[in-house]
């Protein structure tokens, strides 16, 4: 009796995903690290990666090392199909949609930030509608809208600006 | 100043400054505009969620029985009669007082202004109470000491 061997091609496109999930997940554990005023705003570090690769590689590649990001993040940290892991899904899908819009505008005329700016945006209003349906079944939660949009203004400038200098230092060392 | 500082710490400040100055070159006209408008939205969420109920009448209550209903919409004094007196309750767009009541101290004179939907102002003496309502339910339905 042979055994039964399953073979499992990797293909590039494999490693290049796999290597940017685990920029993705390191930085999301040092995050999980750091004190946070209110539970949910964080900076979220990870999105950089994320809007890197959308960025050089389409947004097929982003989604995965998003999704990926959250499932193994959340298993990391041990936050799995805890109320945090699927805030953290519900965040990312809706930036994910986001993003799919954004890459669509014309890149002469808006560049990371606002591809940055819209999913973080939409990172929090998926976060909070959840949470509303699920968490907190009380228009309540909407009262914090302000703080996270405040967050998300922050934040999503910042890491649009990183990942811009990112991609401009990427296409440097490729030129040289 | 400059020369007070060591030349390393100048460097280095030197250095971040440089770097920051280098920020404004990723920034595209397009995004400019999303960061305008979204700044907008920060602003507009904080005054939309942020400002409490807005009252938008006063009710008048003498023994717990509402006798008169005032819209904050227009300026003007009522005055209600209550066993030591008359109680005067002034209106104005969007807030209202008791201008002036009977009672020996003055309680419900001295809190002033109600602008919040649920905001209450008691005159116990002359058993008057004044009460703004909002669009909404009263947040709260009872007080306690």
């Amino acid at each position: 009796m042979t055994p039964l061997t399953i073979e499992l091609p990797i293909t590039e496109d494999d490693r290049r995903i796999a290597r940017y999930t685990a920029a993705a997940i390191a930085l999301t554990v040092a995050e999980a690290a750091l004190p946070s005023p209110l539970p949910g705003i964080k900076p979220g570090l990870a999105n950089i990666i994320v809007l890197v690769v959308l960025l050089r590689y389409g947004w097929r590649d982003a989604a995965w090392v998003s999704l990926l990001r959250v499932v193994a993040g959340s298993l990391v940290i041990g936050q799995l199909f805890a109320p945090g892991f699927f805030l953290a899904l519900a965040g990312a899908v809706s930036s994910l949609a986001a993003l799919f819009l954004a890459v669509q505008l014309p890149r002469r005329w808006f560049g990371a930030v606002t591809i940055s700016l819209l999913a973080a945006f939409a990172h929090i209003g998926g976060q909070l509608v959840l949470a509303r349906l699920w968490l907190v079944p009380h228009d309540g939660v909407f009262y914090l809208a302000p703080l996270f949009a405040t967050a998300a203004l922050i934040f999503g400038t910042i890491n649009g600006l990183i990942a811009a200098h990112l991609i401009q230092c990427a296409h440097e060392a490729k030129a040289s | 100043m400059k020369a007070v500082l060591p030349d390393d710490l100048r460097d280095i400040l030197g250095k971040a400054g440089a770097s920051l100055g280098l920020w404004h070159k990723h920034l595209k006209t397009g995004d400019w505009v999303v960061l305008l408008f979204s700044g907008a939205l920060v602003v507009s969420l904080y005054m939309l969620l942020w400002r409490g109920d807005m009252a938008d009448r006063a009710i008048v209550k003498r023994d717990g029985k509402t006798i008169i209903e005032i819209s904050l919409n227009s300026a003007g004094k009522t005055r209600v009669g209550g066993p030591l007196g008359t109680t005067v309750i002034e209106v104005q767009p969007g807030r209202a007082r008791i201008f002036s009541d009977p009672g020996p101290r003055q309680y419900c004179v001295q809190q002033g202004w109600l602008t919040r939907a649920g905001a209450v102002a008691i005159c116990a003496p002359n058993h008057i109470t004044l009460q703004l309502n909002g669009r909404s339910k009263a947040s709260y339905d009872s007080l306690n000491y």
